[in-house]
């Protein structure tokens, strides 16, 4: 079974990131680096992307000619999407510790920053014979 | 490209040579270019199976034309059979060419052929992503998984994207004879703009975390030797050739262990590839002065004035300086107005290298460009205003769509303001 593992980060401003010392950031972009490794080592991983900025970010509409009406940017957002990983695991458990893996990334001072991952299950094609 | 183990390295580099070359023959006589790359593929894997048992025939190409010849007139007699049936009688091929084709004679139109089929890949009827994935699949020989893999989409997608290329140059195609004159040199222009891009999504990675994919860099050089030898005589060729010699010569320092990114200026000069760089300025100082200056041969050369300075503070600025002065002059490129503005303080000072850059911000092609605040934060950290170049850096890192460019350009904030800004 897959599993999107999301993560986001606070919004109000620029990557929470930004403004850490320059050790910490190295610290933090080798675990990154490192988890992505490990996981595709372990066969676990489909695919990971990390994503732009929130002040490149639009929400778009179709207006009434169906041609596309922008909106942005959202700098009172709560929280935006960084990037997610899709793994494919055996359990919804095993989702979940490689979630806790994620969330214990290294933040200021290498302490863990517990940040929230969302774990949504990846829907599939339905069986092939059906009742 | 079908490559079974029994297959020798050599059998497999030969087979990807004559690919193209058949296919420009078979391409030339049927005029379908879909149904002529099926056919191809045919021979060559007829010949994968049948070379290991019973040896390498005397003339490998007409071998494969032959066999090729063989499967497409197949095809379309059956097609034109189709066609009967429905009570048409066209045919796309003269009736005298769909029995019994002769194998090609000792390769008179070999140069025509592979030119003529790497005109239609990069045929400016189609998109640069189309054209680039033609090119690979038709006159590259990869296949399309690897192509899928190189540009991180779905091997579907690939496939999809190459067919319906096929579909397009097939329908846009106005005649087969080659172009002359300045038509030629247009369509040249086409054919080495698709071969940078190649190589440049080898050697920058637009998307994905790694930073060099060094499979599309390879292919990008090993497609323009081929385009050299086909035709030597272009100036612009033998820059591109050399562009991309020189700036592959530095691959091997411009990252880091873990993939981070090195700029020039602090690359271990001792791991860039001598043979690679010999070649490349040999032959910038070959055609340079011999021939019409163009875009490719002029980044060459400055790429050259990098790569021969023993140490980053022995770079001959004021040349590269000059150099971007007369590609500005050549074309009107916002990034090549990034590089003069780069040079002008390399050689005049941040101040102005600064003051070139405010009179570029105005352009509406480096909107939102990352480039410029990359550029910006590098000139104002020289310039002592680690603040500003904090800020610069930060936006930069915020716009950059390169992940590996990202983490460089924080991480580079960081360090100045950890030093006190």
């Amino acid at each position: 079974m897959k599993y999107m593992l999301m993560m986001h980060s606070p919004g109000k401003g620029p990557y929470q990131i930004a403004s850490w010392p320059q050790q910490d950031i190295a610290r933090h972009i080798q675990f990154m680096r490192s988890f992505a490794t490990k996981l595709g080592q372990a066969g676990e991983l489909v695919g990971a992307e990390g994503l732009g900025g929130p002040d490149q970010a639009r929400l778009v509409r179709a207006g009434g000619d169906g041609r596309p009406v922008t909106d942005g940017v959202f700098p009172e957002s709560k929280e935006f999407l960084v990037g997610y990983w899709i793994v494919e695991v055996g359990s919804p458990e095993r989702a979940f510790q490689i979630a806790a893996e994620a969330s214990a990334a290294p933040g200021i001072g290498g302490k863990p920053l517990n940040m929230g991952i969302e774990v949504r299950q990846v829907m599939s094609a339905p069986p092939t014979d059906g009742p | 490209m079908p490559a079974p183990a029994a297959l020798g390295p050599e059998t497999q580099h030969l087979l990807r040579d004559l690919a193209p070359q058949v296919l420009g023959v078979i391409v030339r006589r049927y005029r379908d270019l879909a149904a002529s790359e099926d056919a191809v593929q045919e021979a060559l894997i007829a010949a994968a199976a049948q070379w290991p048992r019973e040896g390498i025939p005397d003339s490998p190409r007409a071998w494969l034309v032959q066999v090729a010849s063989r499967r497409i007139a197949d095809h379309v007699r059956a097609e034109a059979a189709r066609r009967h049936r429905e009570q048409l009688v066209v045919s796309l091929v003269p009736a005298d060419e769909q029995i019994a084709l002769g194998a090609d004679g000792a390769g008179a139109n070999e140069r025509d052929d592979t030119l003529d089929l790497l005109f239609m890949c990069c045929h400016p009827a189609l998109s640069p992503a189309s054209a680039i994935a033609l090119t690979l699949r038709a006159v590259g020989g990869l296949t399309t998984a690897e192509i899928a893999r190189a540009f991180l989409v779905p091997e579907a997608t690939m496939g999809q994207r190459i067919s319906r290329a096929k579909q397009t140059v097939d329908g846009a195609r106005a005649g087969l004879a080659l172009p002359a004159g300045a038509e030629l040199g247009a369509r040249l222009a086409n054919v080495t703009h698709v071969l940078y891009l190649i190589f440049n999504e080898g050697y920058t990675s637009s998307s994905g975390t790694e930073l060099v994919r060094t499979d599309l860099s390879g292919e990008a050089l090993r497609l323009t030797r081929m385009l050299r030898r086909l035709v030597p005589d272009d100036a612009e060729v033998a820059g591109l050739l050399a562009l991309m010699l020189l700036t592959d010569a530095r691959r091997a320092a411009r990252t880091g262990a873990a993939g981070e990114i090195i700029p020039l200026d602090q690359q271990d000069r001792t791991l860039w590839d001598r043979e690679a760089i010999a070649e490349g300025v040999a032959l910038v100082t070959e055609t340079l002065p011999r021939r019409e200056l163009g875009p490719y041969q002029l980044q060459a050369a400055v790429a050259a004035v990098h790569d021969e300075a023993a140490t980053a503070a022995a770079t001959d600025w004021p040349q590269i300086l000059a150099l971007y002065g007369v590609l500005l002059k050549m074309s009107d490129n916002p990034m090549v107005a990034l590089n003069h503005a780069i040079a002008t303080a390399m050689v005049d000072g941040p101040g102005a290298g600064l003051e070139r850059l405010d009179a570029l911000a105005g352009d509406p092609r480096l909107a939102g460009q990352h480039r410029v605040d990359a550029v910006r934060g590098h000139l104002l950290e020289r310039a002592g205003d680690r603040a500003g170049a904090v800020a610069a850096y930060r936006r930069a890192a915020e716009r950059t769509a390169s992940v590996a460019e990202r983490s460089y350009l924080l991480l580079q904030a960081a360090r100045l303001a950890d030093s006190g800004g």
